[in-house]
């Protein structure tokens, strides 16, 4: 057997993935042609690299089927319920940087704060004879942060992208998005509620807490994690 | 089964209803906290639907659309309810249960639901604890203040926490915070573009009520001792009863409630219930599902506290409101979990 590795499968997660390994005298590499999912590892024998969507990682880590896996800890939360059984965080990786947050539209000068959306939703479902609408597709964080918060009579609308577009567009009131610099928040004319902060997520080195490893992998696994570490 | 036909023998009538249940009913009784309870699937024609995590609301509903009066329903299914965070708990387990519907005496069907309950758990040994949300309800409808600061209140009696915030801010014993300040004083503005369906006339209204609600009086401190004693109280009932008695003095809304109640512990004890050592708690209940608006009771396993209630139930006179259309009937019932009766049994 080997240790396995998940790593996100293109762009920017997994270049800078590869960096940071790089760093630390792990070469990751893909191999084969550009459309290939292969990879291999240098710098470390009993390796292998296995190349995942990011959004796939927490499944495969719970699953057992990879040994160390890296992804965001959005996902990680959102996916797994009861993620701190079932993996372990290792390392934060330092990019990869994006908050989950609440946003309302910035003419809504009566809301700031949680409490404000709360009150605006009892008094937006009198008036439309409907909840309202908070688009994203973090269900579970979400609907956990509101009921943490103690906000009621909203619905949830699932919004796989461009998810700060379906304000303007009037498929929702709200939106619960990833953002980065809120830039994109800050140009379809939304804004953060102060205490909107639902999760801050950034790349992050997870080890599975249920995948099976023999007396080698273990080997392996420790002093894979003693140069990363 | 056994214990469906005992309520069978009890006059009910033995009804089935479908697993299937429009999920756009139950997400406006319970908001979106039900998809984290109910498994919900869709199609295309029939749009979302969730298994059924109870019977209450079907019978309801059955009832309202063709039931005689008084009715009295007994049911024997699986309910299923969506796990997310214990493992350990069923995701789809049996239920009994018995409902009735009565307009003529609620404290006598009050006690026949709890009594029959009590006597089909009678040999596990449990805890039996009782509560009535219609104590802290009419509390509320009582307070000599505005109707707009009652309705938020009542809106989250079920969120105990959320509950108290709005109590404390009415009454003045929390800091407004900075962004209200600004929006009262009307230095909070925006130029961006107002997108979405919200509209400005909403914006002003509740600008408006913001600042009409800033001018009101807090809530005395009289009434929130009341409110502070009325949530503590939690002894056996002949001491409840004394105790909130004694409360009415500060908070004389309550006192139709209190006497419902005593109305309740004579029938309970006409139907042989010891009622000198049955708990009462007025917070009990107030975090489970938001339909019970009066006497709520469970029954719980000392030694396993780890289980949930193996039999619980409570009246929800205002649940038959909002599926009546515009007709509505006292209400009560309650459920039992054979499974669970059957490890406890097996335990001992």
């Amino acid at each position: 057997m080997t240790v396995k590795l998940g790593v996100p499968s293109k762009g920017r997660l997994m270049e800078k993935t590869f960096e940071w390994f790089a760093k630390r005298g792990v070469t990751l590499s893909r191999t084969g042609s550009d459309r290939e999912y292969a990879g291999a590892v240098d710098g470390i024998e009993g390796v292998t690299l296995v190349l995942l969507s990011a959004g796939e990682i927490p499944r495969e880590l719970a699953a057992g089927r990879i040994h160390l896996g890296v992804t965001g800890t959005d996902l990680i939360h959102e996916k797994l319920p009861l993620w701190e059984q079932q993996v372990e965080p290792v390392e934060e990786l330092g990019f990869g940087n994006a908050d989950l947050v609440l946003a309302v539209p910035q003419g809504w000068v009566d809301v700031d704060l949680t409490d404000d959306l709360d009150a605006v939703a009892a008094m937006f479902r009198a008036r439309h004879g409907f909840r309202l609408r908070i688009a994203t597709k973090y269900h579970r964080l979400v609907r956990e942060f509101l009921r943490e918060a103690g906000v009621a009579d909203y619905a949830l609308v699932d919004s796989q992208g461009a998810t700060e577009g379906t304000v303007a567009n009037e498929t929702a009131e709200a939106i619960a998005d990833i953002t980065s610099s809120g830039e994109t928040l800050r140009a379809n004319h939304l804004k953060v509620l102060s205490d909107g902060l639902i999760l801050a997520s950034q790349a992050t080195l997870w080890r599975s807490r249920g995948a099976a490893l023999d007396d080698a992998d273990r080997i392996v696994l420790r002093a894979l994690l003693e140069r990363l570490g | 089964m056994a214990l469906r036909d005992g309520f069978v023998a009890q006059g009910a009538v033995a009804v089935e209803t479908p697993i299937l249940q429009p999920a756009e009913l139950l997400l406006d009784l319970y908001g979106e906290d039900i998809r984290a309870r109910a498994y919900v699937t869709s199609d295309a024609l029939r749009g979302e639907q969730m298994l059924r995590p109870d019977f209450t609301v079907p019978v309801v509903q059955m009832h309202m659309a063709h039931g005689a009066e008084p009715a009295r329903y007994t049911y024997a299914g699986e309910v299923f309810r969506r796990q997310e965070d214990d493992p350990d708990r069923a995701n789809e387990f049996l239920q009994v249960g018995y409902e009735v519907f009565d307009r003529v005496n609620p404290a006598a069907a009050d006690a026949e639901v709890f009594a029959l309950f009590a006597q089909a758990v009678a040999h596990l040994g449990l805890r039996a604890a009782t509560g009535d949300i219609g104590i802290l309800t009419s509390a509320v409808n009582g307070l000599r203040t505005t109707e707009r600061r009652k309705a938020a209140l009542r809106r989250h009696i079920w969120r105990p926490r959320r509950f108290r915030t709005l109590l404390d801010r009415f009454a003045g014993r929390a800091d407004i915070p900075e962004t209200r300040q600004a929006l009262l004083d009307g230095t909070a503005v925006s130029h961006a573009p107002l997108i979405g369906l919200r509209g400005p006339s909403e914006i002003r209204e509740r600008v408006d009520a913001l600042r009409s609600d800033a001018a009101e009086p807090p809530i005395s401190a009289v009434e929130m001792d009341g409110l502070d004693a009325l949530l503590a109280v939690r002894e056996t009932l002949p001491f409840a009863v004394q105790h909130l008695r004694d409360l009415a003095v500060d908070l004389p809304a309550i006192a139709r409630a209190v006497s419902k109640m005593e109305a309740r512990i004579e029938a309970l004890s006409a139907r042989g219930v010891d009622v000198d050592t049955l708990e009462f708690e007025t917070s009990f209940g107030r975090t489970s599902m938001e339909y019970y608006d009066g006497f709520v009771f469970g029954f719980y396993a000392e030694s396993r506290p780890d289980l949930p209630a193996i039999a619980s139930g409570g009246r929800y006179d205002a649940l038959t409101r909002r599926l009546g259309n515009g007709q509505e009937i006292p209400a009560v019932g309650g459920v039992l979990r054979p499974g669970l009766m059957v490890d406890l049994e097996v335990a001992t």
